[in-house]
């Protein structure tokens, strides 16, 4: 047995603290480059996604397409990855304005949402691949390992859209559910068309309260 | 030797823990409390630690009424200019249960702009009266991409409505972003707290 001692205002001997201390907790980073997909795991490479956590929180830093005006997006599985296909009913709206200054509105963005169905589900739409252009944001995973009820998820981005005339900022909010009873144990992300040429996505826990 | 032990299930004064070993990955960086304050300014700790960084904002009060609340960031000179293109709207609720709506606000985004962005306006002064939001900026290290940020913001309007706004956009810039500064369009930051984090 080891004794813990207090050392000049640090801990020393302490290899982890309570869990309850980390009310957020980083699971995992992964970095694309050139990728075309990545994907979040149960059990794989060091995931979490299972009942250790109640919510699940995704964040994407400077997502860049590799093809101009792509959607990223993604899509949940319940057979650890096997197959990126639950169905989903979701909705998505986006605020958008101009560099110019024209264009300023809020709206549904019928065209990026889903009904029962088994695609990829869109985070933000059509990002510019010019060298300075990402998009980034966060994403939330509601209780994915739960066989009783539906999986809901929420999402929030930015990004610059690649309108080759006025460029324009694109606020994005994306919601829905994985209208599955199953539990979710696997995430993935891609563009709609071509490579995530570059971008990190990192998968935090969050703590009962 | 003296055996220290553990009890009331807390530890005070201990301010670093033996490297390798994690705590939250929402790390409070530094507070800043406004008293009468022409300007609340981070002008350090802003840099490539982070991928991300929050600044809650807590019950920032105005000193007058139909007073604004507003943003700029510092993009490598000394002065919060940064060129910037945004987008802002909003939903309200009058406590009359009248004027329930959500919509685009134009006097409120900006395009292309170096000039401060409103993020809380027409607020109230009344002495219960205040503006809450956490605002996220990604990556402002960078030199490759523009910096991307998002608020929500909730605050109650001079005219007793509350508001709940939605603002983001970016920084049109690939030179870094190093400071992140508020102030009222006039008057002083009465009273009120802001907090800056950094997410691991």
């Amino acid at each position: 047995m080891s004794i813990v001692t207090y050392n000049n205002r640090s801990i020393i001997n302490i290899s982890a603290i309570p869990g309850a201390a980390k009310a957020l907790t980083h699971i995992k980073t992964l970095t694309a480059s050139s990728s075309s997909t990545l994907s979040f795991v149960d059990g794989s490479s060091d995931v979490v996604l299972d009942n250790t956590y109640p919510i699940y929180l995704f964040k994407f830093i400077n997502m860049h397409p590799a093809t101009n005006g792509a959607t990223f997006e993604f899509n949940m599985s319940a057979d650890t990855g096997s197959n990126y296909n639950v169905t989903k009913t979701t909705t998505f709206a986006d605020a958008i304005h101009r560099e110019n200054g024209d264009n300023p509105d809020v709206a549904y963005s019928g065209g990026r949402d889903l009904a029962q169905a088994t695609g990829f589900q869109d985070i933000m739409g059509g990002i510019g691949s010019d060298n300075d252009e990402a998009g980034s944001g966060e994403l939330y995973l509601f209780n994915p390992s739960s066989t009783t009820f539906v999986k809901h998820f929420s999402s929030s981005t930015n990004h610059p859209n690649g309108d080759a005339t006025s460029p324009y900022s694109v606020y994005n909010f994306g919601a829905g559910y994985g209208n599955t009873t199953s539990a979710v144990d696997a995430i993935q992300f891609q563009f709609h068309t071509g490579n995530i040429d570059s971008g990190t996505i990192k998968l935090y826990g969050l703590k009962d309260s | 030797m003296s055996i220290n032990v553990c009890n009331d299930r807390s530890m005070a004064s201990i301010t670093s823990l033996p490297s390798g070993v994690t705590g939250s990955s929402l790390v409070l960086i530094s507070t800043v409390t406004a008293s009468s304050s022409s300007t609340v300014t981070f002008d350090s700790d802003i840099d490539s630690t982070y991928k991300e960084y929050q600044i809650h904002i807590i019950q920032a009060h105005c000193s007058a009424d139909n007073q604004i609340l507003q943003m700029n960031f510092r993009d490598g000179s000394t002065a919060y200019d940064a060129t910037k293109t945004t987008t802002y709207f909003a939903s309200q609720h009058k406590e009359d249960a009248s004027g329930g709506a959500l919509g685009y606000n134009t006097d409120q985004d900006l395009a292309q702009a170096t000039g401060f962005l409103n993020i809380s306006e027409a607020l109230g002064a009344d002495n219960d009266q205040c503006t809450n939001g956490i605002i996220h900026l990604f990556d402002p290290s960078s030199t490759t991409f523009v910096k991307q940020f998002i608020a929500r913001m909730a605050y109650v309007h001079q005219n007793d409505r509350m508001m709940e706004a939605y603002i983001a956009g970016y920084c049109n810039t690939t030179a870094a972003i190093d400071g992140v500064q508020f102030k009222m369009d006039s008057g002083n930051i009465d009273s009120g707290t802001f907090k800056l984090y950094g997410v691991v």
